[in-house]
């Protein structure tokens, strides 16, 4: 046999996508709104553009966490509950107790959540969905209890978490002055903090890790309170930008922000990724959405499109990298 | 290249392969008749994995030419290697963890009555078919490896680094299997990086360095330098290192004092001291109780009964991180064990350094960059593939095993069969590292399948035998046959 194999095209995006990741995804936005310009010609513009920003950052944030317990081989499917708990919380305390301790309480019980499923996968080892469906699932239940036994008197949306989710400065939403920082943040500690390394570490051989003297579960508990603490935040300045507080507020965001991360080239077996790519993932995704929703599709077909859409854009990625 | 000998089983020319900016392969060839054990060698990341890849269809050559019994290959994947004749073991176990060994074979279309037979034949007649293979030793998956590929009755078996995890003993059988199958009329591919196996089976070897195929060479008595020559170019490494001069041991109070130590049911009885400065082989049998001792002194498992002193301090370790606080670091025997595959050799090498929580915050990105640097320079690991380690070859993913210690700092080093896979200039290197890490006071425990080694690197030999140490042979004295014979419990004592 002989053979000449000259690198085809295939193979050489496979390799571009491997070593610099953010690249295609960029191209696929970048398409993706060519695409929604031809569909509806005139709906590009800065007010888009703004509006498109300011429903991607909550979502880019839950998919922080997804992307960090990922990284370890785990997943977080308790986010949307956190993001909604501390949302509810704010909205029906502050008018009894006043903002600054109805925030903290808030914050609080997006924490223990974080705890309680730091303790369950740290401690007792519990697979990281099932733990976090579990409390996700409890945490729900507790909020029912919570809206009967609570009269509220009222629903209070402070008035800077409407400033920072539905404002605007010079035509950009005000979200991004906690959204940049917050990214900055993310993907400084993944990739210059301890911490952001053992993600990688672990995700990549726990076995390992542990020979090299990583404590996993110190690792694990941290990750998954921190993870729910940002879920927390997410929520409140979701609650500013929905103007509402329901008891499924953020719900619908769980599974959009792991579409998000896995959409941005973070492997779902961990030890490979990173926030950037989910930040394009996320904004891909929205992108989506507004495509569809101008293209006057039912609802049902726009599920399913959805649904396809990230399938295929997902399975393509996955047998671009695995070629080489 | 001439025309190839028309009686060639397997005749491969100019075989060519880069991956990315490492040409792994340029011009290797490489015949193999009829009856003939060749042997395939070279450097680590010579190019000899790749090779025998390329040979069995799992990947696809840039250029050259293959023939298989006079007709053009078509192998474009494993099955059709098989098809032609050709049957791989590779240098990384391909077993399924999560499934026993019986359905690993019949995922693999194996059959059964030759694999028992086999097995048999190989020494691990007890093997239970219905073992996780996540709970066999590498030593085992090897020689299971081995069989299910003997199951097959190849025409041209290929064997890569097959016996590098192997303890003395089976590695003895495996050559005998080896040979015979060539004397029935077989070929097969050897790639060792050990000079006596070649010159126990081998009829000719081909040498690889870079990529490229630089000798053709019969297997006859003194040609061993000449390979070496061939292997390395002109840079020859210094003669082999001289045996160690005794060292009067420090009468002190020993570095690590183990003393009655047991687990689980091989590790019975295990006693003896290391002292600072010091480099003591442990000398084993496969299954002997060495696995579970290593593993208790690195913090991995926990002892059943006996004790452990670090400097005159009884410890009891319940997590690796308690074992490194005390110094003792491990080298485990199986990398898959030791390295984050997906990730970098940097980031491989720093996780130590940023294990304890207090290092969870800003990396000092120069002084990592420093230590990185200088332990990979003290290994001379090849880093041309290091945005991930497993496109490193298996000998240099064996030296990221070690950098990543030496990147630490090393007080109590437990090296379980370090040079597994290594070249022979490396595994001088790897001795010269280990006297100076004791030069410098460092204690060291050396596991090694390879009973040559205590002479090289160490200044005694501690001797296990069904989980006792059943002699203790200073280096000078421990000439291969010695170390045998006590290693099959024969010149049992009490040790001293
Ligand atoms: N998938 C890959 N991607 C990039 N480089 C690779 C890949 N596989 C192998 N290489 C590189 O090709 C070279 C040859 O590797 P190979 O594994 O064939 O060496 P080897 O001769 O088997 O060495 P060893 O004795 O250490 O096993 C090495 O430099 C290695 O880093
Ligand atoms: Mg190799």
């Amino acid at each position: 046999m002989t053979m000449t194999d000259t690198p085809t095209a295939m193979n050489r995006l496979g390799r571009l996508m491997v070593d610099r990741p953010l690249l295609p995804l960029i191209g696929l936005l970048i398409l993706l709104v060519a695409v929604l310009a031809i569909l509806n010609p005139g709906v590009l513009s800065m007010f888009w553009a703004s509006n498109t920003l300011k429903i991607a950052i909550p979502l880019a944030m839950l998919a922080a966490c997804q992307t960090m317990t990922m990284l370890t081989g785990g997943i977080d499917l308790s986010v949307g509950t956190a993001a909604t708990i501390a949302a509810y919380l704010t909205a029906t305390l502050a008018p009894l107790i006043g903002v600054p301790p109805a925030i903290a309480i808030a914050l609080a019980a997006a924490i223990l959540i974080g705890l309680v499923n730091g303790f369950g996968i740290a401690i007792c080892r519990v697979h990281p969905l099932i733990m976090t469906l579990g409390t996700a699932l409890i945490a729900t239940g507790c909020l029912l209890v919570y809206q009967r036994y609570v009269i509220a008197t009222g629903v209070l949306i402070p008035d800077f978490l409407l400033w920072l989710g539905t404002g605007r400065t010079l035509g950009l939403p005000n979200s991004l002055a906690l959204f940049i920082p917050f990214a900055i943040l993310v993907i400084w500690a993944q990739r210059r903090s301890g911490f952001g390394r053992l993600l990688y570490a672990i995700g990549a051989n726990e076995a390992a890790a542990r020979l090299s003297g990583v404590r996993v579960w110190q690792v694990h508990f941290t990750l998954y309170t921190l993870s729910s603490l940002i879920a927390g935040v997410t929520g409140l300045l979701y609650l500013g930008q929905i103007k509402t507080a329901s008891l499924s507020l953020a719900l619908p965001l769980d599974l959009p922000s792991v579409a998000a991360a896995v959409i941005g080239g973070t492997s779902i077996f961990g030890g490979r990724g990173g926030y950037g790519g989910t930040i394009v993932g996320a904004l891909i995704l929205t992108v989506l959405t507004s495509m569809l929703t101008l293209m006057q599709i039912p609802e049902g077909g726009r599920r399913i499109l959805f649904g396809l859409i990230i399938l295929a854009v997902t399975a393509l990625f996955i047998r671009l990298t695995e070629r080489n | 290249m001439p025309d190839a000998p028309s009686d060639a089983v397997l005749d491969a020319t100019g075989v060519a392969k880069r991956f990315g900016a490492v040409q792994a392969l340029r011009n290797a060839s490489l015949q193999v008749k009829a009856g003939q054990v060749v042997a395939l060698m070279g450097a680590n990341g010579a190019g000899k994995s790749t090779f025998v890849k390329i040979l069995t269809g799992v990947l696809k050559p840039d250029a050259g030419h293959v023939r298989i019994k006079g007709r053009d290959s078509t192998v474009v994947n494993p099955a059709g290697a098989r098809k032609w004749g050709l049957v791989p073991v590779y240098q990384e176990p391909s077993l399924i963890p999560d499934l026993s060994v019986a359905d690993n074979l019949r995922l693999g279309d194996t059959p059964m009555e030759p694999f028992r037979h086999w097995i048999g034949e190989l020494g691990l007649p007890d093997l239970s078919s219905d073992a996780l293979i996540r709970s066999l030793p590498l030593a085992s998956l090897r020689i299971v490896d081995l069989a299910r590929a003997l199951a097959l009755e190849p025409d041209v078996l290929l064997l890569d680094e097959l016996t590098a995890a192997l303890p003395t003993d089976l590695v003895d059988r495996v050559l005998k299997v080896v040979r015979a199958q060539a004397d029935q009329g077989r070929s097969v591919i050897y790639v060792s990086h050990r000079f006596n196996e070649i010159a126990a089976i081998c009829d000719r070897a081909t040498v690889l360095r870079d990529g490229l195929t630089v000798g053709d060479v019969a297997i006859e008595p003194g040609i061993e330098e000449r390979i070496v020559e061939m292997m390395l170019g002109g840079a020859v490494a210094a003669a082999v290192a001289e045996d160690r001069p005794a060292k009067p041991l420090p009468t002190a109070i020993p570095r690590l004092r183990v003393r009655s130590l047991k687990t689980g049911t091989r590790l019975t009885d295990v006693s003896f001291d290391l002292h600072k400065g010091e480099v003591l082989g442990v000398v084993a049998l496969e299954g002997q109780g060495q696995d579970e001792l290593f593993d208790v002194l690195a913090g991995n498992r926990r002892a059943s009964a006996g004790t452990v002193e670090v400097d005159g301090a009884p410890k009891t370790f319940h997590h690796p991180a308690d074992a490194i606080a005390a110094g003792l670091t491990l080298v485990p025997g199986d990398r898959a064990h030791a390295l984050l595959m997906s990730r970098s050799v940097r980031e491989n090498i720093a996780v130590p350094l940023l294990a304890r929580i207090r290092t969870w915050g800003a990396i000092r990105m120069g002084d990592e960059a420093e230590k990185v640097g200088a332990a990979i320079e003290t290994l001379q690991i090849d880093t041309r593939a290091q945005g991930e380690v497993r496109r490193l070859s298996g000998g240099n993913q064996q030296k990221v095993t070690i950098a990543r210690w030496i990147a630490k700092g090393v007080q109590t080093l437990l090296l379980f069969d370090p040079t597994r896979g290594i070249d022979i200039r490396t595994k001088r290197q790897i001795y010269g590292l280990v006297r100076d890490l004791a030069d410098q006071g460092a204690a060291v425990l050396f596991y090694t399948s390879e009973l040559a080694e205590i002479r090289l690197a160490c200044d005694r030999a501690v001797v296990i035998f069904n989980g006792r140490v059943v002699d203790i042979i200073d280096a000078r004295d421990a000439d291969e046959a010695t170390l045998m014979r006590a290693a099959y419990g024969l010149t049992e004592k009490a040790p001293a």
